[in-house]
């Protein structure tokens, strides 16, 4: 097993060549043109800028000569300008970065938990109403597109109850605090400000569970089969035979041994969370990566929709190798034996 | 500790109510797809009454900013959206499936170097990867699908390789090299017909999947271009008239039912196959 | 039956599956008892309601399952007694071990964690720590050497033995009454078979507990039990002394199981064993359910329940009870 996990380190840098180069690839190919992946059209008329671009990006070179340059800028932190912010792309990246982390994150967390309970309840009763009623939600879960569900949500929920808040990350009327680290939720503790950390917990709820909803249902068919799988171990007839009650059997001693397989499908559940966290972010007017991306798209912001997909399959690179670690980590026969 | 099996005759084990709810729901928008305009009474590119209006008894879901019937262009959105779908999975199967199996048969350098286009592939977020694509070559709903090949094909290529690698090792493959069979045909005559099954099956369940990406580059803008009625569009739409609830509503809806029933049919493949999970 | 009461009394156990128990009765009136300090054997096939019956009397029959009859402790009615009740017997009053004791061990929680639970859920204002050294006690009182360490290890770490020890452990974590042991052997090698029904035996004397003997091979029991019920398809077929059984077995299910008992000073001989399978859940034969598979059966057999033939503290359900014993096989 750690020879796997150390399969998987060496394997890193070439999978990251690969997303590189696939990126590269997608330069070459806009409008049969690499200029105008790099130069915005309004730009593409003023003769310095488009010099200055070819001398930096090796236009005139030949392909794999510019390859080459590409991945030397990479490697510098050079993703290009922004069309739009008209900033350096990998400059933008960093600073939505923690305003998406904080969002998925907090759509982990409920999605977790929701999952996690849904399926020990399925699990326990399984084949009766509330079996049926779990599958059913999980299914829906996953059925229902987020930009649509996130819509319908914000104007039932804001627009005619009133009960939670609408778009953003705060009140809009509210000054945000300095930021130190990003993620609104300490950045307002850490100014000492409660009212406005409550206030951006307020804001997180219905995009966390927007987003949290679908990987729920994953989460909760795998701990279903897991527990179902569990609870007709002799250990748990052991338990019970101790005198432990329903309420321990299947929360400590059913759950926990579902542990490593729920911990690896919650890992793996990122990708699914930075696919949805896209479209949350933009109609939650979330200044997240993924607003940054649809942005990006929309405007043919070349460099920064190739600057955010390089990224993006990084830190999917780099959760999936967190995952697969805390796999062993957390599993004792694996660790041990 | 004594085994006991309760008696469930009572209907087909295969036949289970989220499978014919599946099949329905599907059934539905396949017979839209067919004669959507024998459904509607409205042209979905008409304007056909004013703008913004709420639903009634003549326009069942309201009517769009433009006027346009919303329910008529929910009915003709199936048209759009599930040829497309198809057309992806088709392509992804043919792209990945020949990839995957060569890489499977062949092993080696062909292996190596199909197998890690794969892991790279992989290695983006779906939605990121296909966004991304599709900004490169242009809005459109077919280049979005020329996307979405790109982002899926990997996919088939995967379980495709490991069908050829299992089925590969069975004895009548051995024995119809043994008895000289050419490369050519041992793997078309004898080890790709066992392999597809699971193939299809997947790709079958991956169209929700598919309607749904398909549907969010359209909401992003970067798949079908106005006033074509796509669902995601259409729910783009709806999102600039936020307060006109319903314009939204009709696709959104068609977007759920649609990939529910993809995904009832999955689970209920999932349990007839995966008996454990019962 | 004597006058005072016993520990441990079961009257008419059944068990029923199914709605209304139309699957049918896999436990059909078992009727036996256990006093302090005494070890009664219950030996069937598998299949026989042996463990069913005895889970079932402590509230752990499978889900859908119906229990009726009397199941008294200490002369308290355990059956229609509330779970809450039941759960503060079990593990207190009442241990239980079974057959595998790897699968019967948490594979996630540390040994000293599962015996300091079993310790804690009935002494609820006793601190982790002393439980922990209450576990430590438990696992010197089983023979396991260095409990200091082996409290902090996975019962993947231990061997079968060790691990069954463990589990004896924690059954009589709380000074129980009654010890219910389940197939306690049977997985494991032969030459620890011996060392488990040591400490078995040991713990009987030690602390006066009752013990149920639950095992499909009758050898196990001639050591080692005081009484023997002989349970076939549910029912007692044969109970008595064990010196008496084995001396004139009463029933042919019995004779054919001594029979079948591995004789390890005559190697020539091939082992013996009942031919067919005991009747299905639900698919008893008419008459008495052994017919099919006896080897002395009549008509009579095949039309007629049996009566249970009653000579002293020996009785046994056969229509030719006590008879034929010289035709045995």
């Amino acid at each position: 097993m750690t020879r796997y996990i150390l399969r998987r380190l060496i394997a890193m840098p070439f999978l990251v060549l690969g997303i590189v180069t696939l990126a590269f690839l997608l330069t070459t190919v806009t409008k049969g043109d690499p200029l105008t992946a790099i130069v915005s059209d309004r730009q593409l008329n003023n003769p310095e800028v488009v010099a200055a671009a070819k001398a930096k990006w090796g236009l005139d070179r030949s392909l794999p000569e510019r390859y080459v340059i590409y991945v030397g800028n990479l490697l510098t932190g050079d993703m290009g300008t922004s069309f739009i912010t008209r900033r350096p792309v990998a400059q933008d990246v960093l600073y939505r970065l923690p305003a998406t982390m904080e969002l998925v994150i907090a759509a982990m967390a409920v999605g977790a938990t929701i999952g996690i309970s849904l399926g020990v309840l399925a699990a326990y009763f399984r084949n009766t109403a509330i079996d049926h009623a779990a599958r059913f939600f999980a299914l829906f879960g996953s059925s229902i597109p987020v930009f649509w569900l996130g819509l319908a949500l914000l104007y039932v929920f804001s627009v005619q109850w009133g009960i939670l808040p609408g778009p953003g990350r705060l009140d809009a009327r509210a000054t945000p605090p300095p930021m130190v680290t990003g993620f609104m939720t300490v950045d307002t503790l850490m100014a000492g400000n409660v009212r406005l950390f409550l206030d951006a917990v307020w804001h997180l709820i219905l995009p966390a569970f927007v987003l949290g909803w679908a990987v729920a249902g994953t989460i909760s068919r795998l701990v279903r089969a897991n527990m179902l799988e569990v609870l007709s171990r002799e250990f748990i007839l052991t338990a019970r035979a101790k005198g432990a009650g329903e309420f321990r059997v299947v929360i400590r001693h059913a759950l926990r041994n579902t542990l490593v397989p729920t911990l690896t499908v919650i890992g793996y559940s990122f990708a699914y969370l930075l696919t949805g966290a896209v479209l949350t972010e933009t109609i939650f007017s979330w200044p997240g990566m993924g607003s940054y991306a649809v942005d990006a798209a929309r405007g043919l912001d070349f460099p920064a929709i190739i600057g955010v997909t390089i990224v993006g399959g990084v830190i999917f690179l780099i959760t999936n190798l967190l995952t697969d670690i805390a796999y062993v980590v957390a599993n004792p026969r694996v660790r041990l034996g | 500790m004594t085994a006991l099996s309760a008696p469930r005759m009572i209907r087909p084990r295969w036949l289970t109510l989220p499978l014919m709810v599946g099949v329905l729901l599907v059934l539905f928008w396949l017979l839209a797809t067919v004669v959507a305009p024998l459904m509607t009474a409205h042209d979905p590119l008409d304007m056909v009454g004013r703008r913004l209006q709420p639903p009634s008894w003549d326009h069942l879901l309201g009517t769009d900013a433009l006027g346009r019937d919303v329910l008529s262009r929910t009915l003709h959105g199936a048209r759009h959206s599930i040829p497309i779908a198809v057309a992806v999975v088709i392509l992804a199967v043919a792209i990945g499936a020949s990839l995957g199996a060569l890489a499977g048969f062949l092993g080696g350098l062909a292996d190596t170097v199909i197998m890690r286009l794969v892991d790279v592939t992989l290695s983006f977020p779906p939605m990121l990867l296909a966004m991304a694509v599709a900004a490169s070559l242009g809005p459109g709903l077919w280049n979005a699908a020329i996307a979405m090949v790109i982002v899926w094909w990997p996919v088939y290529a995967r379980l495709m390789r490991a069908q050829v690698l299992e089925v590969r090792e069975r004895e009548h493959v051995e024995a119809a090299i043994a008895s000289g069979a050419t490369r050519t045909r041992v793997l078309t005559r004898h080890i790709l017909p066992l392999c597809w099954t699971p193939v299809l099956i997947s790709a079958t369940m991956d169209l929700g999947q598919v309607i749904l990406l398909a549907a969010s580059l359209s909401f992003i803008g970067l798949g079908a271009t106005p006033p074509t009625p796509e669902w995601g569009s259409m729910i783009s739409d709806g999102a600039a008239q936020f307060y006109s609830w319903w314009v939204a509503l009709g696709p959104g809806l068609a977007i759920l039912t649609i990939v529910l029933g993809f995904n009832f049919i999955g689970d209920g493949l999932h349990d007839y196959f995966d008996p454990r999970s019962r | 039956m004597s006058a005072h009461t016993p520990l441990f009394e079961v009257r008419d156990l059944r068990v029923a599956f199914g709605p209304g128990g139309i699957l049918g009765e896999a436990v059909r009136g078992i009727s036996l008892h256990v006093d302090h300090g005494e070890v009664l054997g219950i030996v069937g096939e598998s299949g026989s309601g042996k463990s069913v019956g005895m889970l079932a009397a402590l509230g752990l029959q499978p889900e859908g399952a119906r229990v009726s009859g009397s199941v008294r402790f200490k002369g308290r009615e355990l059956v229609g007694l509330p779970r809450r009740d039941l759960r503060e017997l079990r593990g207190s009053r009442i241990g239980m071990i079974f057959q595998d004791p790897l699968s019967s061990l948490n594979p996630v929680m540390t040994v000293g964690d599962q015996i300091a639970e079993a310790v804690r859920l009935h002494n609820r204002d006793m601190s982790r720590k002393a439980a922990l050294d209450r576990a430590k006690d438990l696992l010197a009182l089983v023979s396991i050497p260095q409990p200091d360490r082996r409290l902090q290890q996975y019962p993947h770490e231990f061997s079968g033995g060790m691990r069954q020890r463990v589990m004896i452990a924690m059954a009589v974590a709380n000074d129980p009454d009654l010890l219910i042991a389940d197939e306690p052997t049977t997985a494991l090698d032969v030459t620890v078979q011996a060392q488990i029904m040591d400490v078995l035996a040991d713990l009987k004397q030690r602390l006066k507990i009752g013990l149920i003997l639950i095992t499909h091979d009758l050898g196990v029991l001639a050591g080692h039990a005081d009484r023997v019920a002989v349970i076939y398809a549910g029912q007692v077929v044969e109970q008595a002394g064990v010196d008496d059984l084995f001396a004139r077995p009463g029933h042919p299910y019995t004779r054919g199981l001594i029979a079948s008992i591995p004789d390890m000073t005559r190697m020539d001989d091939r082992l013996f064993s009942i031919e067919g399978t005991p009747p299905a859940l639900g698919h008893l034969p008419s008459g008495c359910a052994f017919n099919p598979r006896c080897t002395v059966a009549q008509d009579v057999c095949r039309h007629l329940a049996p009566q249970t033939h009653v000579e002293g503290d020996h009785n046994a359900t056969c229509h030719f009870a006590f008879q034929n014993v010289v035709s045995a096989a």
